[in-house]
Formats: structure tokens, sequence, C-alpha cells
């Protein structure tokens, strides 16, 4: 819009508006500001902020030139803007004891009065709105003097391109002086060139420039270049934006609007054929190419409409209660003209077969069709391979969660063939622990810190207290530990229910923890992750060496392979039992903390794992932490495939994962690496 | 051997007893019934008590497959619960077909055999967001083959299962989990929509029989208490009968010493699996009485919680003698309804009150360890002092 | 321990016969297991409710007396329970139930018993029975109106409807699905994933849902994810950094108090749609907020089901003073019609249909864990049988003109007395 234009536009606005006023508005004060003025002929839609119909307030506003409008617009989306109830007068307020309200003058920010504040109401612009109006200041704020200011503005401008921002991105950039930002808008311009620029010749070299670019926003703007809508015609196709011939049931079509053969059957999953049969006769239909097929809904209906003496087509009505015998009555009705006449499928197929279904772009320009197909179809190669980087990445985090909650199991398991049932609620005693010392340490980086121990000195004791009252006493009955631990284990869960409530708690992570490690637009995940990770990692290069350079992994390892025989080379066998059983429960603890920070903490959490943790175990072969390791790493990793492979349905996955291990151990029954020998014997 | 020529129950007192008791019994609720008595025992606690034995059923089965076998089975009541399902099928099927036919009596036309199935479909999984019947439907209409389902789904998967997990040689604490996770695998199967069984809603409505909607639930409970009772008592002297055969002695000896068992010729594999397999029809069984009275089936019932539950119920009861299990199953079941009924009253301890709701799984759980720890023999070696127990 | 058995029923019997007087209310809430977390607030709910009539002289000039029962998320337990309320404690309503599946397993008995059920949580819909009065939000007054925020205000082209595995959110997503098609949004731009309950490593999805976006259609998220799972579901979102500005997420099924298992200064701008809000600005919900936490707790908040009870409750009081008696069949043909003013502000009827005509209210999550009303309908008229699924469109339910839920209006018959189970 010229200068010019622009002018005549906000002449005739102000008109509009004092005339509104004059002609007895219920906004009588006299000598408003013009922006009051302007926002008063806009009242109704304001209040009601939808984002249907305010989209010409907000452009409005904007374009008045008004030297308020950016602060207007700034407080309104920030919910700061209300109106008196009385005159519909637009205020900001301010209010220290939420009773009474000053109110300021939109324009000059003078007090004008006081009310209280059932005198008023606040203005709620809804998010769409806010979208809107963040559109709108991106003309103000992509200048700005605040760098954090034009950050933002090219974050929204970045969720809603338009032609319109071409000329204040190029303004900006020249003012720019931050290379970071500057790259940022280099590269946003680049977006809006090749979405919106007349010259084609600067459109597909800045399409061409993305080769690389891996961003959403990059392609979000090239797929829909390459858009197309499907037509049938009876003779051969002949534009030059023709984007691929479609036979039904036959083609797919690919990312780029062109199309290809594949074989398909339902059952073995992949993509459908583009056109089915059925719907490419619809097709034909609505094109007035052939004629329409009675449905057989209609055919009822046709039928129960000539029923005549309790007959239809010369067939008794207690006899159509097969669809053979209503075929038959429905062609009678045909004969006699009563019905129209159906089209059998082999009909259908000719006709199909005679007409041609393709592909149109809607795009008309095909040398930037042709750019970014070639663009994007680089860039789709990469994204899938980084996909498979992401998928990775969740597999190991997954196989490093599973292996730390099931570490501290293999242990005790491991050793001393306790099923700890209780192991869970261990985890789960940890995670409360976390959540107590943030109750008391509100700083979150130091909460957790303290966390950690504390959580594993609360399950050490918890451990060594349970092994010291119930497991020693069951040492020589295995299966009948189980039971007594599920006991504890019921026992536990109710207590957290009772001491903590049914409620999940929070247990929050650090600000250093939030957000992503981001690799690329692709491959990212979350640094609770990532802590959770270097976690598991710590914990399987200390018990390695607690294992095998210590004193006591020295015992343990002997007590392993042949208690008796350990003991009577005088290691105490109690006391190794103890400190196992301890060790193994204050990981259980510390696993807690973690799993608490990235899910959540319920009384519930360690049944969540209890399952899991012993298959985990059992996969990866009992004793030995190498072995939890690959346990661990199998199952994350079978998991996430299976999930890749069916991604509407993560149930299933758990399900399919399953019966594989309890496949996996028909083969290999101890477990991926087995110890050998008399500790194999247990 | 002369004690093979003498009569079933003088040979066993025991079993006697144990069956005199159970007719007593049910001849005294019946009485006290709603339905035929004076309705002393309420229709809700009547299911209660049908349903309590059934439990008692499929405890005699974990008994046998745990306390004289040896096998320690997490995943008892996954039959139990198919057991459920397949009766289940037939009767929300059956019942929504009179439903279908009903409405569709004063249409225009006779509804064809695809309208029907398509009608049934729409009332049972309109409701979950579906309308197709699923292909593991093809029997629903056929009450008797759903009832040979009862036993061949449980006792096939039994059968595959523990012949896979028998012959790698799985045992002890292995076996236990690989039959827990067995049952998180169905159950997680079952959880899903897509699964054709209604996913987590599972089929419900099935306290009402087929045809038989002016019954009142006062009288088919009673049926099912008597069906029951007959089914309990059949198992107790199956199970009864084999403990006291050779088999019986064999299966013994491998919970005792597999290898030297195994030593001696048997082959123990088979033995394991003919016990597994047998257990796990005989809680299909009592599955397919338990859920026509419990009303409703679903997923949640085969979590491997329960069976671990099953197993805690023996162990109370006292393992290795079959009335022990009986008398756990019972006594806990019971006693949990009980306190979790809010009828057993609040302890005021002045500064805390002890509602029941809240800490009776802790005082449960703490059972369960004091039993094992001091009474591994249960509340069934209690008789053992009395001196007219027998041999375990 | 046959001797017990017996004992123990002599003591049932007996405790049945006692008090007789009294009106009793029961509460059919899981106070144990893993539906606790949303229910024992509402046993609390129904206990004030009840003691504050009492404080007003109760009801017909009888106590009310509440007989609270466990069926600890054990969904056949809840039919049992029902029984046992019905038959042994003799209650002359119920409040209660939260799950669907656990609807459907107290249905039967009380269609059979002829119990009357209050059911305060939104559900899917497609039932309607006689002895159950749906004070929650039917499709039509959640997921439909929420769907239309974010098709229109929102500008959304491209859905990802996320759920967990149970009937709820399929019913709802097939409803939507049906929904968004007819608004002309393709089948390929509506993404549909389920995951089990509790589920907590959701990475991978959340990658999913963003990936949506590279066609340059604007992304939302219904989700009708369920209880816990959502904290680990949201914990995710934050981390990957998307604003509610990038991807809208709107919820079924988060509301005040599973918010405050959480930190929500990450999560400002994503949205919920319930018909009540605890910021709704009106001088009944101030004073029940005053109520609640003096009875509960400062810490305490109130949410969209405890206004249904609070709405129920006052309705069953108000009809059975109306019917001069708590028999269900009177007390039934006493409820058609009744008003009570609803925390938000306005009024709600019950329908024939055994539905509330409720406002739908959209609410973006603030940083303090409560919600931002920005959006709030008129009453709209709750609708057992969805109009958007064909199946269903025919069916129509009024208990009080044509005394049947399922009345199919294309062949004028009625499909079914009973419900659905």
């Amino acid at each position: 819009m010229g200068l010019y234009v622009k002018n005549l536009f906000l002449i005739v606005l102000l008109l509009g508006a004092l005339i509104g006023s004059i002609t007895g508005a219920a906004f009588a004060q006299d000598g408003a500001s013009p922006i009051q003025t302007l926002l008063q002929s806009h009242s109704k839609k304001l209040k009601r902020s939808s984002a249907k119909s305010i989209g010409p307030v907000i452009e409005a506003i904007r374009e008045s030139g008004l030297p308020q409008a950016q602060n207007v617009l700034e407080k309104w989306r920030a919910k700061e803007l209300w109106f008196r109830k009385s005159d519909d007068l637009l205020i900001f307020v301010e209010t220290n004891d939420k009773k009474t309200y000053s109110l300021l003058d939109i324009a000059t920010g003078q007090s004008i009065g006081s009310a209280t504040k059932k005198e008023i109401k606040q203005i709620k612009p809804n998010s769409g709105v806010r979208g809107l109006i963040d559109g709108a200041l991106v003309f103000f704020r992509l200048t700005d003097s605040d760098k954090a200011v034009r950050i933002s503005a090219l974050d929204s401008l970045g969720r809603d391109p338009k032609a319109a921002y071409l000329p204040i991105i190029r303004t900006a950039l020249s003012k720019e002086k931050d290379a970071g930002l500057k790259t940022r808008m280099s590269r946003m311009e680049r977006i809006l060139i090749a979405r919106f620029e007349t010259d084609t010749a600067k459109r597909v070299v800045a399409i061409e420039s993305f080769a690389d670019d891996m961003g959403i926003d990059v392609r979000a703007a090239l797929n829909p270049l390459l858009s197309s809508k499907v037509k049938v015609a009876m003779e051969a196709p002949d534009m030059a934006n023709l984007a691929r011939d479609i036979f039904p049931g036959v083609t797919i079509k690919n990312d780029g609007g062109t199309a290809s053969e594949a074989l398909y059957y339902e059952w073995l999953g992949g993509s459908p054929p583009e056109l089915s049969m059925a719907d490419a006769y619809i097709l034909l239909v609505k094109a007035k190419l052939a004629p329409a097929d009675v449905s057989i809904e209609d055919q009822k209906t046709a039928l129960i409409s000539n029923i005549k003496n309790g007959q239809v087509g010369g067939v008794a009505i207690a006899d159509l209660n097969t669809d053979k015998a209503r075929a038959t009555a429905y062609r009678a009705l045909v004969r006699e003209d009563l019905a129209a006449e159906t089209i059998s499928v082999e009909e259908q197929h000719a006709v199909i077969e005679e007409a041609f279904f393709y592909g149109v772009y809607d795009q008309k320009n095909m040398d930037v069709v042709r750019a970014a197909r070639t663009t994007l179809a680089s860039i789709n190669s990469k994204v899938s391979i980084n996909t498979f980087f992401d998928l990775f990445l969740d597999a190991m985090s997954l196989a490093s969660i599973y292996f730390l909650a099931a570490i501290g199991l293999a242990i005790t398991f491991g050793v001393m063939r306790v099923i700890n049932m209780a192991h869970g609620e261990f985890i789960m005693m940890g995670a409360y622990t976390g959540y107590v010392v943030q109750q008391f340490i509100p700083n979150y980086t130091l909460s957790i810190i303290v966390a950690v121990p504390a959580a594993f000195a609360v399950t050490f004791a918890a451990g060594v207290v349970m092994e010291r009252l119930v497991i020693r006493h069951l040492y020589n009955r295995p299966l009948e530990t189980l039971l007594a631990t599920f006991g504890i284990s019921i026992c536990l869960q109710q207590l957290a229910k009772n001491i903590f409530g049914t409620q999940a708690r929070p247990l929050t992570a650090p600000d250093w923890l939030d957000g992503a490690l981001v690799i690329n637009e692709v491959v990212s995940i979350s640094w609770i992750r990532v802590a959770i990770f270097v976690l598991g990692i710590l914990f399987f290069v200390l018990l390695l060496f607690i294992l095998n350079k210590t004193r006591l992994g020295l015992e343990t390892r002997a007590v392993t392979q042949n208690p008796r025989m350990a003991a009577s080379m005088g290691i105490n066998i109690d006391r190794v039992y103890m400190l196992t059983f301890g060790l193994g429960s204050g990981i259980a603890g510390i696993a807690g903390v973690a799993i608490g920070l990235f899910a959540k903490v319920t009384s519930e959490l360690g049944s969540d794992y209890i399952v899991q943790s012993f298959m985990t175990v059992v996969v990866g072969g009992v004793g030995n932490i190498w072995g939890t390791l690959a346990g661990a790493t199998l199952i994350g990793f079978l998991q996430k495939n299976i999930e890749f492979f069916n991604p509407s349905n993560t149930l299933a996955a758990q399900t399919y994962m399953i019966i594989f291990i309890i496949i996996f151990i028909q083969f290999r029954p101890r477990g991926i690496i087995a110890l050998k020998g008399r500790a194999a014997e247990a | 051997m002369d004690k093979t020529s003498k009569p079933f129950f003088l040979r066993y007192p025991s079993a006697m007893i144990f069956i005199l008791c159970l007719a007593g019994f049910t001849i005294a609720v019946t009485i006290f019934s709603e339905s035929v008595g004076n309705g002393i025992v309420s229709t809700s606690f009547l299911k209660t008590l049908g349903k309590t034995l059934c439990f008692c059923l499929v405890a005699i089965a974990m008994d046998l497959v745990w306390g004289y076998c040896g096998i320690l089975s997490l995943g008892h009541f996954a039959f139990f619960g198919l057991g459920g399902y397949m009766i289940g099928m037939w009767l929300m099927y059956a019942r929504t077909e009179l439903i279908v036919l009903k409405a569709s009596a004063g249409a225009a036309l006779p509804l064809t055999p695809q309208e029907l199935t398509d009608g049934i479909g729409t009332q049972i999984f309109g409701v979950v967001g579906g309308a197709k019947i699923p292909a593991i439907w093809a029997f629903a209409d056929s009450l008797t083959i759903q009832l040979i389902l009862v036993v061949l789904v449980p006792g096939v998967l039994a059968m595959v299962f523990g012949w896979l997990a028998f012959r790698s040689r799985v045992t002890g604490v292995y076996l236990s989990i690989l039959t827990q996770a067995m049952t998180l695998a169905l159950a997680l199967y079952l959880f899903q929509n897509d699964s054709g069984l209604r996913g987590n809603n599972g089929l419900s409505g099935l306290q009402n029989l087929p045809g038989l909607e002016d019954a009142a639930q006062a009288d088919i409970s009673l049926w099912f208490f008597w069906a029951s009772a007959l089914a309990l008592g059949l198992g107790y002297i199956v199970v009864k009968l084999i403990v006291e055969s050779k088999l019986g002695n064999i299966i013994r000896g491998i919970r005792d010493d597999e290898a030297r068992v195994r030593f001696l010729g048997y082959n123990v594999e088979a033995y394991k699996l003919f016990i597994f397999v047998l257990t796990a029809v005989i809680a299909a069984i009592a599955g397919a009485l338990y859920y026509p009275q419990a009303g409703i089936i679903n997923p949640a019932e085969l979590a491997p919680i329960a069976s671990i539950y099953l197993a805690v119920w023996v162990a109370i009861g006292g393992r290795g003698r079959i009335y022990g299990a009986v008398i756990g199953a019972a006594f806990v079941s019971l006693l949990s309804s009980w306190f979790t009924g809010g009828q057993a009253p609040d302890i005021p301890l002045g500064f805390y009150t002890i509602k029941w709701v809240d800490w009776w799984l802790v005082l449960l759980g703490a059972s369960f360890v004091l039993v094992t720890l001091y009474a591994p023999k249960g509340i069934g070696g209690l008789f053992d002092k009395f001196g007219w127990g027998e041999k375990p | 321990m046959f001797k017990k058995l017996l004992l123990a029923t002599t003591v049932l019997a007996a405790a049945s016969t006692a008090a007789m007087a009294d009106i009793k209310v029961g509460i059919l809430h899981s106070l144990s297991g893993t539906m606790a977390i949303s229910e024992t607030t509402l046993k609390d709910t129904m206990l004030m409710l009840i003691e504050q009539q009492n404080a007003k002289g109760g009801l017909l000039g009888e106590k009310l007396v509440p007989v609270v029962v466990d069926p600890a998320s054990d969904w056949p337990l809840f039919a049992e329970k029902a029984r046992e309320l019905l038959t042994v404690h003799k209650v002359d309503v119920i409040f209660g139930n939260w799950t669907s599946v656990s609807r459907k397993s107290v249905l039967p008995v009380i269609e059979e018993l002829n119990g009357l059920l209050f059911y305060p949580v939104q559900y899917e819909g497609e039932e309607s029975s006689k002895n159950v009065f749906y004070t929650g939000a039917a499709p039509n007054q959640q997921a439909i109106p929420a769907t239309d925020y974010l098709l229109d205000e929102l500008g959304v082209k491209k859905f990802a409807l996320l759920g967990t595995d149970y009937v709820y959110p399929r019913t709802t997503n097939k409803i939507l699905n049906q929904y968004l098609l007819d608004k002309g949004i393709a089948k390929e731009d509506i993404f549909v994933n389920y995951t089990p309950f509790g589920h907590s490593d959701w990475s991978k999805i959340v990658a999913d849902v963003v990936a949506l976006g590279a066609d340059g259609k604007k992304v939302g998220v219904i989700s009708t994810i369920n209880g816990d799972a959502n904290i680990g579901f949201y914990k995710e979102l934050a981390a990957a950094g998307i604003s509610a500005d990038d991807i809208p997420v709107i919820a079924f099924s988060v509301g005040e108090e599973e918010l405050s298992g959480l930190d929500t200064s990450n999560l400002v701008g994503h949205l919920a749609a319930w018909n009540y809000f605890q910021s709704a600005e009106s001088d009944a919900n101030d004073e029940f907020i005053k109520a609640w936490k003096a009875k509960m707790g400062e810490k305490r908040v109130t949410n969209d089901p405890m206004e249904a009870h609070y709405i129920g409750f006052n309705m069953w009081v108000n009809a059975a003073t109306a019917a001069g008696s708590t028999d269900v069949d009177k007390v039934r043909a006493a409820m058609y019609g009744q008003k009570f003013p609803n925390l938000t502000g306005g009024t709600a009827e019950m329908l024939v249909n055994h539905h509330l005509s409720k406002p739908v209210l959209i609410g973006e999550i603030q940083a303090d864990g409560q919600f931002d009303i920005t959006s709030q309908t008129k009453e709209v008229p709750g609708d057992a049988w969805t109009d958007f699924l064909p199946e269903s469109a025919v069916l129509m339910s009024d208990w009080k003109n044509k005394g049947c839920g399922m009345y199919n209006t294309k062949t004028n018959t009625c499909v079914q007395i009973k419900s659905n189970y």
C-alpha cells in the first residue's frame, strides 16, 4: 500500500470514528486522543477479541501511524488493556492491593481516576489474537534497539511469513549489526523470497540455497510450492505444470508431487495407492464423466418404497433377508423402471480404464517447481538419515533409563539370587526423597545435588534394614523371598499413598537441565535424558570399579560364584550380602530421582518399572553388569524400532517387545552374557 | 496297598470333610439366600461368595502347580482371565443379538445376515470407537464352541508356553519372571483397542444371561453359586486324585529334586507340561464361572499383580495341601472385601485415626512378610497342630 | 470359616436395618488404586456438600448420611459395590465413578435395581441410561467447541490427536476425525496416536508431532491423554522448546488438579477445555472455593468434575424437595427441567436426555497452575448421541416424553430401553 493510500485510509478511519462518536456512542469524552478514538471505533470487535474478526482492527492500529500504536498493541497483547464498564473507555490500570485500580490514559499514561474491580474489565486476547498482534508488531520490533526484542520479532515473523514482511526485513537486515542475528535474518529473507518474490530467477536462487538446510520452516516454505490437485479427463492431459499421471489402484504419490508404482498389501503396511478404484469412480461421477452408482442404502430405500401387497418386485418381504434376494427384487424394479440402474464393478472399471487421472501443480511456474523438487529431495534424504539418528538417541536414552532402573536389581538378583519385588518401591522412595528435599531447599540445582546422595542414603538404609529383618531368613528359599518382598512392596506403596497422597508430586529439574541438546533441526534430545545417560554411564563405570578393583568387589564376586567356599575362605558373607543389598537399593534410589525428573513422582512409579527391570536383567544375563547393559540396550533399541514401524500405537510396541523377550529366552535361557560354571547353577 | 481298595472318601478323610463342609455351606447359603430362602444373605454378598468359590478353585490349581510341582507360576491368572473372555464373548454377542433382532422387529425389510452382524458390531464396538466385528468373534454366536474355547484357548497357550519354557530348562525364578512377562504381554495386548476385545473396557454386562432377561439376579446368582460350588468340589477331587496317585509322587519328586527324577528316567518336562496345562485349564474354568458373576472382564484383571495375589493366597493358606489353598483364597479375598468395603470400624488413636481403607493394604503386605517368615506352612499349618492334617 | 461367614452376614443384615430414618447418599469413588488420584477429591467434595446441606437443615426434614465405599479402581468391584450400596445400605442416590469402564461396569446393576447415579466426569457420549444423570460434559460440550476454537481462533490446519488407549479418547477421536473431515481437513492431515496409561517415554511422539509442520500447515494437538501420563508429555514438550505459539495443545483431561503435579512455567499458553475453571469469576464460585479451602487446606484447587457434583447434588436436593420424596422414579420425574446456577455465572438445566446444558470454557495455562479463561460460550445443551457419526446421528434420547434413551428418529422406534454396556 502506497503512502498516499495509507493516509487516505487513515483519514477515512478517523472520520468514521468521529462520526461514530458524534452520533452518540457510549463513549462520550470530549477531546479524546486519536488512539482512543481509533480504538473506540472498533470497540466491539476489540472486546470480543476473536481471531476471526480482529485482523482489520490490528492492521488499522498498526497503519494508523500514531506514536502510541506500538505501545497499545504491546499492552493489549500482554492482557494489560482494560475498559471501564460505564462508558467503554479503554484504559491501562495500575493497582497495589487488587481492590482499587487507578486508571491510566492509553495515550499519555496519565492517571485519569480510579475504580474498583467491578467497574472495569480486562480485555483478554486469546493466543490466536496474540499471534496476530505479534505479526503486526513485527513491523515495529524488527528494527528495535533491543536485541531480544528483535529476536522475538523474528520468531513471530517465522510463525506466519507474509509477503508484506519482505521490505521490513530488508530494512532490518541493512541495519543489523549482530552477526548471528544477521545470518538468521538473511535466512528468513530467503524463505520469504522463496515463497513470495515475483522474480523467478531470484526465487530459484533462494530455493536452491536451502539444499543443505533441514529446518522445519524451510520445508514448510518449500512443500506448499509442490502442492498439487488430482484431476480427471477423458483425453490425455496436456499442460506445462503436469505433476504426475495417476493409475488408480497402482501408483502412489511421492513427496515431490510425482508418482511411482508400488506393490501394496494391507497386511504388509507401506503406503497405499493414491487413488483406489472406488475413489477414482467417485471422482469420475463428480466430474460428470460417468453415471452415479446406486448405493446399497438407496437400493434398500427403493425396495421399501415399492412394497406392494407384501411383495417387492415379485419377492415376498419375508424372503428379503439375503443380499441375493434383495438384488433380484431390485433388478425387477429396474426392469419396471421403478428404480435407477446399478453399475457393476466391471462396468466401473471399464470407465476408469478409459479415463485419464493426473495431478497438476498449483504452482504455475515450473522453474520454481523444479528447483523446489530437487532441493526438497536433497533435504528429505538428509532428514530421513537424521531421523534415524534421532531414533538412535531416543533408544539410547530409553536404554539408559532401563539400565538405571535395573542395575540395582542386577546386583541383588545376580549376587544373592534374591528376587526383590520391592525394588520398584525403592525407586519410588528415591523419587519421593527428591521431592521432600525440594520442599526444604528451594534452589533446584542445590536440591538435586543434595537429593542424589540423600536418596542413596535413604534407600541404602531401607535396603539394609530389609535385608537384616526379612531377606536374611530366606536365603535358602529364593521363591519365598519373592512373596515376602512383594508384601513389602505393597506395604511401601500404600504407605507412600498415605503419607504423600495419591496426587503426582512435582520434582522439578534445575534450569540448566531445561530444554534440549539440539544437534541439528531434526536431531535433538532433552538435557534431562542426557543427564540420565551420563548418570547411567557413571554408575556403570563405578560398579565395574567396585566389583573389579575393590576388596568388597572381590568378596562379592567370590560369594556370587560359590557362597560356601567363600565363607570357608574367611569372607564374612553376612556383611557382603548386607552391603550388596544396600548398594543395589541405593542405586535404585538414585534412579528414582532421575526418573522422577523426567516423568512423574507417584506411588505407582516403581511398579511401572519392575517387570521391565526384571526382564532387562534376565535378558542380559544374571550376575553380570555387562549383561544388564546388554539387556537394557537390546530392550531399549527393540522397543524404539517397533515404535518406529508402528508409530500410531505405542502399546503394541510394548507387547511385541515382551513376546520377543519370551522367545529370546528360549534360545538363550541364561541371557545374552551367561555366567559359566557353578555360578550358573542357581 | 490296601488303601486303594477303599472308596475314595474313606481313603482320604480330609477330602470327605472338605466336600461335606462345601455341601453344607452351599445348602446353608441357599437357605439364607434371597432367591429361595429368607434373604439374610443378600444377593451382592451371594455374588461375593460365589466369586470367592471361583478364587478357591483357581487357588487349588495354583497349589497343584506350585505347592506340589514346584513351578511358581506368576501367570495363572492370565488363564483365569482368558477363560472369562471366552465365555464373555458369547454372553455379550448373544445378548446383543437379541437386542438387535428385537429392535428390528418393526422394520420394513427383514435383516440380512450382514445387516444383523453390522448391527451387533455397532452395538458392541460402538462404545469403543469401532463398528466391525473382528475375526476372533467368528464363533461368538455359538455357546458350545465358546465353551470349548474356554478350555482350548488357555490350554493351547499353556501348552505352547510351557513346551517352550520347559524344553529349554527354564526353571526357578527365571520361570516365574517369564510367566509374569507372559501375563503382562497378554494384558498389554488386550489393553489395545485394536485387539478386538474392546481394549481397556473389556466385556461388560456379563451378569445378564441371553434369553433370560426376566430372570432375577437373585436367582442367577444362586445358580452360578451352585455351579461354582460344584466346580470347586469336582476340582478338589480331581486334584486330590492326582496328588495321591503315582503321578502325584513324581511331581513331588520334581519339586524336591528335579535332576534326580530326571536321572531316574522320567521325562520331567512332560510331567511338568501336563500339570501346567491341566492347572491352566482348571484356572480357565474358574474364570469362566467367575466373570459372569463379576459382570465385567477387562485387561486389568490379567495384570501381573493378580497372579501374584494368587500366589499369596496359596502361601497364606498353606502350600502343598489342597484345603490350604482354599482357605487362603477364601480368607484373604473375603477379608479384603470386608476391609475395603468401609465396614471395618476406624480406630481412633487420638492423634491419628486409622482408616482401614488406607491401611488395609499395609496390613496385608505386612502379613505376607510375617507368614513367609514365621509361618511358612500358612494357615493350613495350624491344622497340623491339631493332628488331623495330611502330609503335604 | 463358615461360621465366620454367617456371622459376617448377620452383621451386615443388622447394619442395614439400623438408622433407616436417615436419607443415605452413596459415594462410589475409588479411594485406592490408580484412579484414587482423581476420585478421592470427588469423595471429599461430596462429603463437603452433604455437610453443608445438613447444616442447612438436611433434606425433607431428614439428615443426609454419606455412605462411602472404596471400589479401589477395580472395575468389577464397582459393580459389586454399587449392588452393595443399593441392596445392603439401601442408599437413595449414588454419586460416583470417574472412568467410562467403571460406569459401564455399574450400569447393569443400577438399571436392574433401579438406582440413581450422578456421573460427574466428561465422557465420550454414545450412551443414555434411564438411571444415570450425566453432569459432566458430552463431546459436543467439550471436544467439538474446543476443536472449533483451534480451527477458527488459532488457524490450525493439521491435527495431532494424541490419546491414552481407552474408550474415551477412542470414541472422542472417532467423532473428531469425522468432524474434521466434514470441516474440510484432509485425511492425511490428521495424525492419531495412542499410548498406554501412565506412559512416560514421550520423546519420539513429540518429535513426530513437530515433524508434522514440515508441509507448512499450522499444527495443533488435541490431547485426550489421561492422568499421570500428562506430566511426562508436558515435560517433554517443554524440553523440546515447543511453545504454545508454535504448536498449541488443547487438553480435555488436564485440569487444575493435574497441573498441581508439575511446574507450569514452561506450559504457559497451552489450552484446556472444560465447563468450569477455578478462575471463573462469580460469587458462587468464590464461596465454593472458600469452603473447599477451609475444609481441605489452602493449597487445594477446585476443578470441573467437582462443579459437576456441585450442580448434580444441588439439583438432586431440589428435585427431591419438589417431589417430596427420595423415591428414584419420583426424583427422576422432578429432575427434568431442574435449573441451578452453575459456578461460572450461568444457569445449568437438566435436559430430558439426562445431560446438562453448560457453557464451554477454554482456558490458557498460566504460570501459577491456574487457567486464564479466554473463551466462554453460552450454555450448550449436552447431546447423548453425537450428530457427527452417521449411525448415531439418527439416535436421540428423551426419557421424559418418549421414555427411551436410544430412540431411532428415522424408523421411529426405541432401539433398546437398557443401555449399551
